[in-house]
């Protein structure tokens, strides 16, 4: 029953999606307000159908029910309750179930906090969203239902990827999602704004809490999931230009994009239609990602068991959504006048700049990634487009970038001074030489790459640029110490957002450059009792023990100590695990962190003398990406407080006016 | 019909191969210079039946075939360059990860640069077409011309000194 | 704003969804982006020289190939694949000459494959017989660009690689384009 239960919502939910879908969207424009506001009750309505549908499906994961097809395919009593949650979205149809969730999540916010819009922006919004929902309903009801019986039922199930049982890729899906669907409501807004015609500061402001707690989810997903690749694919790394992360990256760049030109907007009402552009495409990144990652059009490491007959539906839908909004776009993208003018080198001029290169940087990943597809259509051969491509064409791209980071802050709007800034930018210079003179120097001239200096003078000088912007905003030190602290208390909370996010990439790029340059690694085969040298640490393989029992594996475990000058450091335990079902193995590295640096630790198989091959990594300043990661989400999260974005906010301030009016 | 049962014969090879993880000490090199840029050179060549991966990565057998292959290469005093050509040569450059510049992969290497360049002439005709067309509107909104910003700053520095 | 000038973006999207397209529509004829075109088509065949694995029949070398058109096929009793190749590779034996190359197996477990199946091959080489990739021999497959099992090579008269499969054969791939190809080389 509950499957069906589930099954049935989903249909009812559809059907809701449709009238919200249409209704509204006529009643904004023959401006009337009963059919209008049918927008937020059926926004919430949608929602709570969704939830029926996604809590059937939890429900048949958490009893094991194996008449269920996906449960059946995707789950097996042996595994703890944790996975059988997150095997709901771990694999094709649960995760779209968990998309459409979150799109009407997103969208009952709005009818939920949206008490502040204009009346049919909020309808025309809102109906653009269950658009998007009607689509991926239908998407899920014709060629995914995860409802689906299976007839007779199995006695047990297939089991999930025993690489997908862990706490970091349980909540990746999630956050990615709440990151790609949250970008659909920037599009929702953007379109109903070509409708209507009009984008000035207040759009900008109604849009922005949704853009950056977008941004941050993705930012926290993209995180998530380079985490876990760093700690269970075994070798130690964290990005590898797969399509499947390009996917995922390609709409964090045009959503970092998004939120600096939507400031532009904001502040000085202009850079409008290419805003709206920025809001569309952003979107439109995230629906080509999921087209490339289920329709198997490229090849990835990871992806779902692709299938042609769904590329073509998302690919039906990208064009709808896409084609549709682009082409609204060039008719309608000449009515979008803008307003403040400004010079080259002001702060609106740094904000362009900064959108020229992220949007380069998306244009570079989205050509790397669909290149071989191009010349293979073209008859040009196959290429491979892989990782040494990536770094070698778009890191130079953010070197700039991150050189525009410090000045552009200190720009003033309309008209900077770009010589004062620089001049006022010494220490930071000073500072960042200082740092890229003494990594040569230390890390021993030629034993480490010329560019390592480079990447930690640019994170010096990005995070010394970032203090001292926030130093003069407060007066540190040029005031009395009360005064201090309450220009500290004055200064918005976007502002901090900003000041902590660029530190965090800071801090993202010390990681970066550590751990590529000076990645130590010894593969070998150790007895037990054998010590090897890794980076100043002695590493003994204490010994092992097979068959330690798992809930759902068992594993060959490891025992290594790691001294320091004789000191003992850590005891380490990885695994090399066998799982039951289905039957596969997988590597669980050990790692020790003192923050600064990992030891990362992997056993291998056995050599049939009594030795293992071992493999010993030193991942230095590796925590740092994610901890900058982390820094980063703190700051969107600190800029989302912002009293300008909070609920009513807006309406508060217009009543106040009124009121000062009046009086 | 023919290409899925292909990945049924490789997914077969992988799980025959046994679990085996990239590169193994059986099959480094003594040398350490040589096997470093064993190493360095691996991380560059794709492992052609595996979905993206570098051989170094990858534990499939025939990435195992191609490391070993490629330390014999070095070990008998080929250059990097060459080592890459005697690959490219059986496989093509589909084999390599960083694609070489030719005529095929010319928009991919210029690409990147043509964009950032179109991106930048779109900022500065939009900044022109707007001081023109704003100064076209009301010539007392135009941002001040440059001998005009040279006479204020002077003008200023004027109002300073007295 | 020109009116070109934003009518770039649906244009640049439409592009592309014009070649996703084309691969949609390759991969519902089981093309797949994993499928690598030989860069040997039109290449000497490499050089080799392999041990024979039946008893009866001689091992294979590049000599062999020389004065007749020749299906050289890659296979091993580990495949799958090459099972659901192998009885039409019996019928082909009358129409090319057919030999092959055991790939990555043990050889007691090629010839009971072949016991099994039936042997249409008329010679037949083993690389790497002890499954050791030092071995010099294990080369060969690289030599000819062999990802995996099955694959066949057609090699002319003067030893010329002509046509490569990816993957088993179907009677389609035979008639279409093996065969034609055959005959038109054995003038």
């Amino acid at each position: 029953m509950i499957p069906e239960t589930g099954h049935f919502a989903l249909i009812l939910a559809l059907f809701v999606a449709v009238v919200q879908a249409t209704v509204p969207m006529i009643g904004a424009s023959r401006g009337d307000r009963a059919w209008m506001d049918l927008s937020r009750p059926a926004a919430v309505a949608q929602f709570l159908l969704i939830a029926i549908a996604f809590g059937a499906l939890v429900t048949c994961y958490v009893t094991s029910d194996f008449s269920v097809l996906n449960v059946a395919q995707n789950s097996h009593t042996d595994k703890p309750m944790f996975y059988k949650v997150s095997g709901v979205w771990a694999n094709h149809e649960g995760s779209m179930l968990l998309w459409v969730f979150i799109l009407s999540l997103y969208g009952m916010g709005v009818a939920a906090a949206g008490g502040n819009l204009p009346p049919a922006l909020r309808a025309r919004a809102l109906a653009v969203q269950a658009m998007i929902s009607v689509g991926f309903i239908l998407f899920i009801l014709l060629t995914s239902n995860p409802f689906a019986r299976l007839d007779p039922a199995p006695f047990n199930g297939n089991g999930m990827n025993p690489l997908l049982q862990d706490p970091g890729l349980a909540f990746h899906p999630p956050m990615l999602y709440l990151g790609y669907v949250g970008f659909s409501m920037a599009f929702s807004f953007a379109i109903a704004a070509l409708i209507e015609g009009r984008v000035d500061a207040a759009w900008a402001r109604w849009v922005r809490p949704w853009s950056l707690l977008a941004w941050c989810s993705l930012t926290l997903g993209i995180g998530l999931g380079s985490w876990w690749a760093y700690y269970t694919l075994g070798w130690g790394g964290w990005w590898y230009w797969d399509p499947v992360e390009n996917a995922s990256f390609m709409p964090w760049l045009a959503g970092t994009a998004l939120l600096h030109s939507s400031i532009v907007v904001e502040k000085r009402d202009t850079l409008k239609a290419w805003t709206i552009l920025l809001a569309i495409v952003t979107f439109s990144l995230s629906l080509l990602g999921t087209f490339l990652v289920r329709s198997g059009v490229l090849t990835s490491v990871h992806s779902f068991a692709s299938d042609p007959a769904r590329g073509v539906f998302v690919l039906a839908l990208l064009v709808v959504v896409t084609g549709g909004s682009l082409t609204l776009f060039t008719f309608r993208a000449a009515s979008l006048k803008g307003g403040g003018l400004f010079a080259p080198i002001s702060r609106e001029g740094s904000l362009l700049l900064n959108n020229v290169l992220m949007s380069t940087g998306a244009g570079t990943v989205l050509l790397g990634t669909l290149y071989p597809l191009f010349t293979d259509a073209l008859n040009l051969g196959k290429v491979s487009v892989g990782a040494p491509f990536f770094n070698s064409v778009f890191l130079p791209l953010m070197v700039p970038m991150v050189m525009t980071m410090a000045i552009g802050p200190m720009m003033q709007w309309k008209r900077g001074d770009l010589a004062g800034a620089l001049s006022r930018l010494k220490v930071a210079f000073v500072l960042a030489l200082a740092v890229a003179v003494a990594t040569w120097l230390l890390a021993g001239g030629s034993a480490s790459p010329l560019w390592a200096a480079g990447g930690l003078g640019l994170a010096a000088w990005l995070f010394v640029g970032t203090a001292v912007e926030w130093a003069e905003r407060v007066r540190l030190g040029r005031c009395s110490f009360g005064e201090f602290l309450q220009r500290c208390g004055h200064l918005p909370r976007s502002a901090y957002g900003m000041t902590i996010t660029h530190a965090g990439l800071a801090v993202v790029i010390v990681g970066i450059t550590g751990s590529t340059a000076w990645k130590t690694e010894q593969i070998q085969v150790m007895h037990p009792g054998d010590t090897v040298n890794v980076a100043g640490y002695q590493v003994t393989l204490d010994g092992t023990q097979d068959n330690v029992p798992g809930p759902n594996y068992t594993a060959l475990r490891a025992t290594f100590t790691a001294r320091k000058d004789g000191r003992l450091i850590a005891v380490m335990h990885p695994e090399k695990r066998q799982y039951t079902m289905p039957p596969r193995p997988t590597t669980d590295a050990a790692i020790h962190t003192n923050l600064i640096g990992d030891l990362y630790a992997v056993i291998g198989d056995p050599d049939g003398t009594g030795g293992f091959v071992t493999r010993l990594y030193y991942n230095p300043l590796v925590p740092w990406i994610f901890i900058g990661a982390l820094i980063m989400v703190g700051g969107g999260l600190v800029s989302l407080t912002d009293r300008r974005y909070r609920v009513g906010a807006p309406l508060r301030t217009a009543r106040a006016a009124a009121a000062a009016a009046r009086a | 019909m023919t290409a899925r049962r292909l990945f049924a014969a490789f997914a077969l090879m992988i799980i025959a191969a046994g679990p085996a993880f990239a590169v193994q000490p059986d099959e480094m090199l003594k040398d350490p210079k040589l096997e470093a840029r064993a190493r360095e050179l691996s991380k560059d060549l794709r492992c052609l039946v595996c979905q993206n991966e570098n051989i170094d990565d990858s534990n499939a057998d025939l990435a195992h075939d191609l490391r070993v292959l490629l330390r014999q290469r070095l070990a008998a005093g080929d250059t990097d360059q060459q080592a890459k050509q005697y690959l490219v040569a059986r496989y093509g450059d589909y084999v390599l990860l960083k694609p070489p510049f030719n005529a095929e992969t010319l928009v991919l290497w210029l690409g990147p640069g043509g964009l950032l360049l179109a991106g930048l002439g779109f900022a500065v005709a939009y900044y022109r077409r707007r001081v023109t067309a704003a100064a076209a509107a009301d010539p007392a909104a135009a941002p001040l011309s440059e001998a005009e910003s040279r006479r204020l700053t002077a003008l200023l520095e004027d109002d300073k000194k007295s | 704003m020109r009116r070109w000038l934003v009518a770039l973006p649906v244009t640049v999207f439409f592009v592309l969804v014009g070649f996703f397209i084309w691969r949609l529509v390759l991969m519902e004829h089981g093309d797949t982006p994993n499928i690598i075109p030989s860069v040997m088509i039109n290449k000497p065949a490499p050089q080799f020289d392999l041990p024979p694995v039946v008893l009866d029949k001689p091992g294979l070398k590049l000599a062999d190939l020389k004065g007749h058109v020749t299906l050289v096929n890659f296979f091993a009793s580990w495949c799958i694949p090459c099972r659901e190749e192998h009885p039409l590779l019996r019928g082909l034996g009358e129409k090319v000459r057919l030999v092959g190359i055991v790939y990555k197996d043990r050889p007691e477990q090629a010839r009971a494959y072949l016991e099994r199946l039936g042997d249409p091959y008329q010679a037949i080489g083993i690389i790497n017989a002890n499954l050791d990739s030092r071995d010099p021999q294990s080369q060969v497959g690289i030599d000819f660009g062999v990802t995996g099992v099955p694959e066949s090579f057609l090699v002319d008269k003067q030893g010329v690689i002509r046509f490569k499969q990816i993957g088993p054969f179907t009677p389609e791939d035979i008639n279409k384009k093996l065969l034609p190809l055959v005959a038109e080389l054995s003038k």
